[in-house]
């Protein structure tokens, strides 16, 4: 099976991920722009780490066979930075049209605050300008006012419901994301967002339309490989193969399919990983690595480092 | 216009390949450019308008691009890259500096294509000259694509570089295993700073056993000292035969007396060298694609 891991966070993860990532079936994936785990306090570093998302972190994951996109914004928690804010703002108009920028995110309400609530509205008036989806992140704490609330904004924006991801939904929130013709995305992430038992009986509930799932992986302690994971464990407690295909790829192509940035052919049509033609002996396979050809076995022995 | 001549080639190659949505964009943009804005937009959604397709260029038309400019050969150039180029040449301007500074944001805010369009641009740009610490800073790059934009196929590094970063390019060109025969002008501007450091590094991945590019010693035959002879003899005793026979073109690249004697030992190569018409572009050609 294939799959489409629409929102994980790569420039915090190493290469062993990259690689099992791509041997579990993942063949695209969408890296949202957000915090970094502590506030930045100059523009400059906002305009860096969006080059870098559609630069060097694209060229990292093409190397192993993965197709990178990304979503730019300004996040909810650094909004409330509000001189910087007003300066990362400018920076916006600059990264949205790039190729392979299937949206405008991750944005939305963390704390929810009135610095917040005016980056997030002048965000969404972006994407409606420039006619790109919005993947909002939905708050931690005080979940399901806040997620109604960001999807009440959007509305009032003039935003099209089928052209905004509402992400990080549970079991409180997802009724009334999907009421109101959202997408509706779950974040498998340990302790405090999904498990994925529980997202199977969330599909055995509300069946596959407009939902997806991803796995956040970031700086914490979270899994690259929580779709494919999730996958298999839906398929083993007996949903369709259809609805795991839809939960797992499908719905992320179409949802973000919608930015004219992102085709299927994308990756099936492109061609095969050849590292040994193309850098071996590069900073990523650092000098004399075995570069990883594909259809050619790897029969490295683990313990030898050459 | 910086070079007329060559707006008027670029577009006359484009054109005919192109939507008639991305010609009407392209003129338009091409007539109206006049803020700094403007032209980042344009410059982004390019490939919106013109798909990305790579355009098929004849004998001749190739020949009339090695005409224009020395070196320039867009035999795989892309329907984006060509459109993108024609913007850069458009970029509203009042001095080189503003131009300079100009290109400078937009290389700090481009993509992976953007980057290796830009990159591979620099020779047909206006005032070269100004733009030799961009090409250094292109060489610094680890992202291939943009890599090769700058180091392979491209004349401006021969044209321009000081003797430090042309021979950091030539290196980090060994050390990343990109073909040495698609570096324009490098026969042209090996030294013997170059030699030393290659043979440094040969005996580096010997040390570590590891495998060594036969196009290496094509930096080295002109400059071979007495005291290299032996890594040559090394080389002359490999089974890959791409290696002697590199070792054997090296060797008469050299003007030593004691090159011309080892060759002599060597009558079976010289004769294929010589049969198979072997030479460096030919062992460059065969040596990735094993």
């Amino acid at each position: 099976m294939l799959f489409i891991d629409p929102h994980v966070h790569m420039t915090s993860r190493t290469t062993d991920d990259y690689e099992a990532m791509r041997n579990a079936g993942i063949v695209a994936m969408i890296e949202p722009a957000f915090w970094m785990g502590q506030p930045r306090t100059e523009a400059g570093t906002f305009k860096d780490y969006y080059s870098h998302l559609i630069g060097f972190e694209r060229f990292r994951a093409s190397q192993f066979g993965i197709k990178h996109y990304c979503t730019i914004g300004l996040n909810s928690k650094e909004a409330n930075n509000e001189p910087l804010a007003e300066e990362v703002i400018e920076l916006l108009p600059l990264f949205v049209l790039k190729e392979g920028v299937v949206g405008v995110g991750e944005i939305g309400y963390d704390d929810q605050t009135p610095a917040e609530d005016k980056y997030y509205r002048l965000q969404l008036d972006l994407a409606k300008e420039v006619n790109l989806p919005v993947q909002i992140h939905t708050p931690h704490r005080d979940k399901r006012k806040g997620t109604l609330r960001s999807m009440e904004v959007a509305l009032e924006h003039g935003l099209e419901p089928g052209m905004v991801i509402v992400d990080h939904n549970n079991e409180e929130t997802v009724k009334d994301v999907l009421d109101r013709g959202f997408w509706a995305a779950f974040t498998i992430y340990p302790h405090t967002k999904m498990g994925n038992e529980r997202m199977t009986e969330i599909v055995r509930q509300y069946g596959h339309e407009r939902i997806m799932i991803n796995s956040a992986a970031d700086w914490g302690i979270s899994d690259p490989l929580a779709v494919p994971k999730t996958a298999q464990l839906m398929l083993e407690r007996g949903i369709s193969e259809e609805s795991v295909r839809m939960v797992t790829y499908q719905n992320a192509l179409a949802a973000f399919g919608q930015s004219g940035q992102m085709q299927e052919s994308d990756w099936l049509e492109a061609n095969p990983v050849d590292q040994s033609l193309k850098f071996s002996g590069n900073s990523i396979l650092r000098g004399g690595q075995t570069p990883r050809i594909d259809t050619g076995e790897n029969n490295n022995d683990s313990r030898i480092i050459r | 216009m910086p070079n007329a001549a060559l707006h008027e080639y670029l577009l006359r190659i484009l054109l005919p390949q192109l939507p008639a949505t991305g010609t009407t964009w392209l003129q338009k943009q091409l007539a109206n450019l006049k803020t700094e804005k403007e032209f980042y937009l344009a410059f982004s959604v390019a490939p919106r308008f013109t798909g990305k397709k790579h355009l098929p260029f004849t004998e001749a038309e190739l020949q009339e691009a090695e005409k224009l400019r020395s070196g320039f050969n867009p035999a795989n150039w892309t329907a984006d890259q060509v459109a993108r180029t024609l913007l850069v040449f458009a970029i509203p301007h009042e001095s080189p500096e503003a131009y300079v500074a100009t290109l400078d944001r937009l290389f700090s805010t481009a993509d992976l294509n953007e980057l290796a369009t830009l990159y591979a641009s620099l020779p047909l740009l206006p005032y070269p000259e100004y733009h030799v610490k961009r090409a250094a800073e292109g060489v610094r790059t680890t992202m291939t694509q943009v890599f090769d934009a700058i180091a392979l196929n491209n004349p401006y590094p021969h044209d321009y570089l000081p003797q430090e970063a042309w021979n950091q390019l030539v290196l980090k060109s060994v050390f990343n295993v990109r073909p040495l025969y698609q570096i324009y002008g490098l026969d042209n501007r090996r030294n013997e700073a170059l030699a030393q450091i290659a043979i440094d590094y040969a005996h580096e991945r010997w040390a570590a056993g590891r495998t060594l590019t036969p196009e290496l010693w094509r930096l080295v035959g002109p400059f071979l000292k007495p005291e290299n002879l032996k890594d040559i003899q090394r080389l002359l005793q490999t089974a890959e035969e791409v290696q002697p026979l590199a070792a054997a073109l090296a060797l008469t690249e050299s003007n030593l007396p004691e090159a011309e004697e080892i060759l002599a030992q060597h009558p079976a190569l010289t004769a294929k060298i010589q049969a198979e018409n072997i030479t460096w572009q030919t062992i460059g050609e065969n040596a990735y694609t094993a």
